[in-house]
């Protein structure tokens, strides 16, 4: 039976952990991103500052929850990665604190206003937009034309052929019906919504699911964000990238500062390291195809070109909220889910 | 533990636990103790400094001031050492001392946190307290210990199961490790059902999330889609009845047939339980998915279009099926090779036929290892969740819906509560259908008499099909292992098939240094832990449970029924909620295990901890009570009688228990995932993240290796256990157990 021994007389909120006499400086870091990214993050901040980092990897809803569970004692001190919607929810929660800090001269616009939207509470570290991804091997035996829009996967010829996840259950998928209503409308995005359903031939669980399904032959086209399915091309799986001609919502991966942090002090050293180019570089030895946050970081020569990609004023601040997620899936529980497929 | 005789006056029990309450008190750190085990705490200001200070240091240093009332109960238990224990004072003031102790280290835990007081109301009335505590230590814990014992022989002298101290302290201890570990989490969690979105409490959220139609509709008897509560009901008792059927079979085969490679056999059923969760998934969509090899073979052959007929009720079932079969095939092999061979020879000597025989007399008698087999395969399959993950397709189920309810888009913690009462309502009702089958009658064939038969082989009519289905079967696990094998030396499986080996350089490479083996591999460090975690959890989790069935089959005690039920109700809820739950309850003082090897440990003796019961249960109620009876005339008290007469004739079931739950440590993932953290991470929750960023060699080849290594530690493990001699007649039908 352990915890942790802490100075008494500090204030709750700066619980120093401390082991016995004068040790390093420690992070336990919740990182939300694939494993080997995370491992690169971990490894490369303890080089860079000599802070003991112990990393847990988990998705951003199981990190979301853990959070929310731990909240009365919080054992972790930062979350990095894993898409925006659970970091905007752990702000409006009060999860998560409120940080500035001076390296947001140096960031793209959509960074800075993912922290704005969250008075402050999280920040972008990195942007991917949605598409969609197609094996070419299946589409071939298949006789079937190559979509290109988002209207082109309502033809009646790909029924039986798309996956996308379940936005219950899935961020990627929310942002798909976020997406669609803000590019079609509310009622043109609940047709094609609707339209889509027809054509479904699985809703999944997780968000990258249908990518990879669609990587083993299981599946022909999968909804999901470009990254993914770029990842799954770079894997060696016969899968080719979609950028959607009408336009197309994205995900702004983010990074927060868990409220009551014990390392508060790392924790923030970790958040402006992690916000520098040179941090954010450590993407391309590892294949994530993100868009990075930091105006001076590369982004990698595999990943889909932003700037031919028509990205449509995602409202991270309306859609991210929790009352508009609970209405817009309440709608499409109601009216999409249970059609006749 | 000792019985001592009433004429006694100095019970070396009693005065064993008043010393242990002492040292607890005066000697241990009262609270938790980070790396206690490296005795560093010892050099490093103890007694004096408050964090390793045991309770009464700190109460001469005049800190924590709510710990001194425990002196008085810690030293009211010397008043009676003087006494007999027929004295009614004896029982009173144990009982007294016992009950004031215990329960004042419960509420003054709860009441004061890491923040001062834990309730406004006692804010309002104490005013503000100005200190605080952490999570309870060594010192606490060998204090509570103290209290609870105390209380029990109290509670043994007043008379209560004939005043025998071990099994008191027995069931005790049962109650309290289950309350603390299974009620108080789950407790914890479950109220989340009732907040509603302000945080207040309403019944009327509860009903209206219970009775929606998504949970109950019965759509897909006119073409549509049923609700999630049908769809895991269907399954589970398919699931059920399917592997209590293949489970009975291969047991059958491996004691009552002539069929030579019984052991081959026995392997190959053991095969899918090792198995690390997501591969038999992926190795069936490799075989039957949309571009499975199966799939695209018949439809070159016979021309027909390939369909996603597994992603569904199919591929969810015949991933289960494969991957508890042994579970039923483990609590079965005991019970079939228990029935006493006298019945059935009294029977063939009355010229009933080989197959009345079997019907009448072999089967009824197997009937306790039929609903137990049953009830877990039952429970398995609406616990289940990795292959409804990967295989499910549209078919939603409970466990799927409560994993997504708490991590998915809607952060819905309330739905998860009330998905997992309706889980827990059908294993509950599963259970006491259960009961109700094996109604009251005797299963008793191991009895003190000498019983030297023989078991009869099948009927011929019944050893065709089952050795033609057990074949079958055998050979369909076969092919799925064989892929998973491939799968594990190829570049990228289903794409690239050169052969390579570089999966297992990435995950297992070590190399040698001057300081020694340097473990370079990328698995290692999830790999040792595992081990280490899956090792200390399997003989806990097999003492628990044998101790525990042991007082349910040959106990009676007030409240029998609801001890069991508490004993089965962690096995019933899905991994996800007892994850969660956790985390909600141990996160805070006065158990603070978060973030610790413990909570794992923890985790994993009351997950699994079930069915060592249940294969306890089956096998002891084979045995006749006149074997304690005779032990307990002879001299012998029911400690003894446990240790000597029961435990030996256990071996199967101590085995299966064993196997299972260091298994079950090394495969388990929904529960792990939340438990998991930077220090200790399982081999399932790497093997997850490396599947989920598509290395699925590597994912495969760890899986691989963790098969080998849990097969020869399950080896390792009957070697040690041995076999139960039952006496028969002639060596050759005896089987290895």
């Amino acid at each position: 039976m352990t915890s942790f021994k802490a100075m008494l007389g500090a204030s709750a909120i700066a619980l120093m952990a401390t082991t016995g006499a004068a040790q390093a400086d420690k992070l336990t870091f919740y990182c939300s991103a694939q494993e080997d990214w995370c491992q690169l993050m971990a490894n490369s901040f303890q080089d860079a500052t000599g802070i003991d980092v112990a990393m847990t990897r988990k998705s951003s809803g199981e990190t979301f929850a853990q959070i929310k569970a731990e909240s009365s004692n919080p054992k972790g001190d930062i979350w990095w990665g894993g898409t925006g919607d659970p970091h905007l929810q752990a702000a409006e929660e009060g999860l998560t604190a409120e940080y500035m800090s001076p390296m947001r001269d140096q960031l793209h616009p959509w960074a800075i206003s993912q922290a704005e939207s969250a008075g402050n509470k999280t920040i972008g570290i990195y942007s991917g937009a949605l598409g969609y991804g197609y094996n070419t091997d299946l589409l071939a035996a298949n006789n079937l034309p190559e979509p290109a829009c988002w209207e082109d996967l309502l033809k009646p010829e790909y029924k039986g052929h798309v996956q996308m996840a379940n936005p219950n259950s899935s961020g990627t998928a929310y942002t798909t019906l976020a997406s669609m209503v803000q590019i079609f409308g509310e009622d043109g995005g609940f047709d094609f919504m609707k339209g889509l359903h027809a054509n479904i031939n699985q809703y999944t669980k997780s968000g990258s699911a249908p990518i990879k399904a669609a990587g083993r032959g299981e599946n022909t086209i999968g909804i999901v964000f470009m990254h993914d399915a770029v990842a799954q091309a770079v894997s060696g799986f016969p899968v080719k990238v979609v950028a959607p001609c009408e336009g197309t919502g994205y995900e702004i991966g983010s990074m927060s500062i868990i409220d009551g942090a014990r390392n508060m002090d790392s924790a923030k050293a970790f958040y402006d390291w992690a916000l520098s180019a040179e941090a954010q570089n450590l993407a391309l030895q590892v294949n994530a195809f993100q868009v990075p946050s930091n105006v001076g970081a590369e982004t990698s020569q595999s990943a889909p070109d932003m700037s031919t990609i028509k990205l449509i004023d995602y409202d991270f601040k309306t859609y991210g909220s929790s009352d508009e997620r609970k209405r817009l899936l309440k709608k499409w529980d109601d009216e999409v889910s249970i059609l006749p497929q | 533990m000792h019985q001592s005789t009433s004429d006694k006056t100095a019970n070396p029990v009693l005065i064993f636990w008043i010393v242990a309450g002492l040292v607890g008190f005066c000697l241990l750190p009262w609270y938790g103790v980070e790396d206690f085990f490296t005795f560093e705490w010892l050099v490093d200001g103890y007694p004096l400094d408050a964090d390793y200070a045991p309770g009464a240091f700190l109460v001469g240093q005049g800190e924590k001031l709510w710990l001194a009332p425990l002196v008085v109960p810690l030293l009211m238990p010397l008043l009676v050492l003087g006494r007999r224990k027929t004295d009614p004072i004896y029982g009173k003031i144990l009982i007294l001392a016992g009950a004031l102790g215990f329960g004042w280290l419960i509420i003054q835990g709860f009441s004061i946190g890491i923040r001062g007081w834990n309730f406004d109301w006692a804010k309002a009335l104490f005013g503000d307290l100005g200190d605080r505590q952490f999570g309870m230590g060594y010192g606490a814990l060998i204090c509570a210990s103290s209290f609870l014992f105390i209380f029990t022989q109290g509670i043994a002298a007043r008379g209560a199961v004939n005043g025998d101290v071990f099994v008191v302290s027995s069931i005790g201890g049962v109650i309290v490790i289950v309350s603390v570990f299974v009620f108080f989490p789950i407790a914890k969690m479950l109220t989340a059902a009732f907040i509603t979105d302000d945080g207040g409490y309403s019944a009327g959220v509860f009903l209206s999330k219970f009775f929606d139609d998504r949970l109950w509709g019965l759509g897909c008897l006119t073409g549509g889609r049923c609700g999630v509560a049908w769809n895991s009901l269907f399954l589970a008792v398919l699931v059920g009845l399917i592997t209590t059927v293949l489970g009975l079979i291969f047991a059958l085969v491996v004691t009552r047939s002539g069929f030579r490679y019984k052991r081959a056999l026995r392997a190959l059923t053991v095969l899918p339980i090792i198995t690390p969760p997501f591969v038999i998934g992926l190795a069936l969509i490799l075989l039957f998915g949309l571009s499975g090899s199966v799939t695209v073979f018949f439809a070159d052959v016979f021309g027909v279009q390939p369909t996603r007929w597994l992603y569904g009720l199919p591929g969810v079932l015949i991933a289960q099926t494969l991957a508890f079969t042994p579970i039923a095939f483990l609590v079965l092999i005991g019970v079939v090779e228990g029935v006493s061979p006298s019945m059935e020879e009294a029977a063939q000597t009355l010229r009933a036929s080989k197959w009345q025989v079997f019907k009448t007399v072999s089967l009824p008698l197997m009937r306790p290892g039929l609903a137990n087999a049953f009830l877990l395969g039952f429970i398995e399959s609406m616990a289940d969740f990795g292959n409804p993950l990967v295989l499910g397709g549209n078919f939603d189920v409970l466990s799927t819906e409560i994993f997504f309810a708490i991590v998915g888009a809607q952060y819905d913690q309330g739905k998860a509560a009330v998905l997992a009462m309706v889980l827990l309502c059908f294993t509950l009702g599963a259970f006491y259908a259960q009961r109700f089958w094996l109604g009251k009658k005797s299963y008793t064939t191991v009895s003190g008499k000498g019983d030297s038969g023989v078991h009869p082989h099948m009927p011929r009519a019944l050893s065709l099909p089952v050795l033609a289905t057990a074949l079958i079967w055998g050979a369909f696990t076969m092919v799925v292992y064989a892929m998973i094998l491939y799968g594990s030396v190829v570049e990228l499986w289903g794409v690239n098939n050169t052969l390579t080996f570089k999966h297992y350089v990435t995950a297992f490479s070590f190399r040698f240094e001057d300081a020694g083996i340097r473990w370079s591999g990328a698995a290692w460090d999830s790999f040792w832990t595992t081990l280490k975690i899956a090792a200390i959890a399997a003989p806990l989790t097999a003492i628990v449970g044998l101790i525990t069935a042991y007082l349910l089959t040959r106990q009676s005690f007030a409240g029998k029924n609801a001890f069991e039920f508490g004993t089965m109700l962690s096995f019933a809820i899905p991994g996800t909620v007892i994850g969660v739950s956790y985390i909600l309850a141990f996160n805070v003082p006065p158990i603070e295990i978060t973030g610790t090897g413990i909570i794992l440990v923890v985790s994993f003796i009351f997950r699994n901890m079930p069915v060592g019961v249940r294969a306890g249960i089956a096998s002891m109620s084979q045995l006749d009570k006149s074997l304690d009876e005779s032990s307990l005339t002879l001299g012998a008290n029911s400690w003894q009688t446990f240790r000597r007469i029961i435990l030996p004739l256990l071996k199967p079931a101590i085995l299966a228990a064993l196997v299972y739950s260091f298994v079950r440590a090394m495969t388990a993932i929904s529960a792990v995932i939340f438990l998991v953290s930077a220090e200790y991470d399982m081999a399932t929750s790497y093997i997850i993240g490396r599947v989920e960023n598509n290395d699925y060699g590597l994912a495969i080849a760890y899986s691989t290796t963790l098969i080998f290594v849990m097969l020869a530690v399950v080896g390792l493990m009957q070697l040690i256990v041995g076999r139960t001699e039952i006496g028969r007649r002639m060596g050759q039908s005896r089987t290895n157990v």
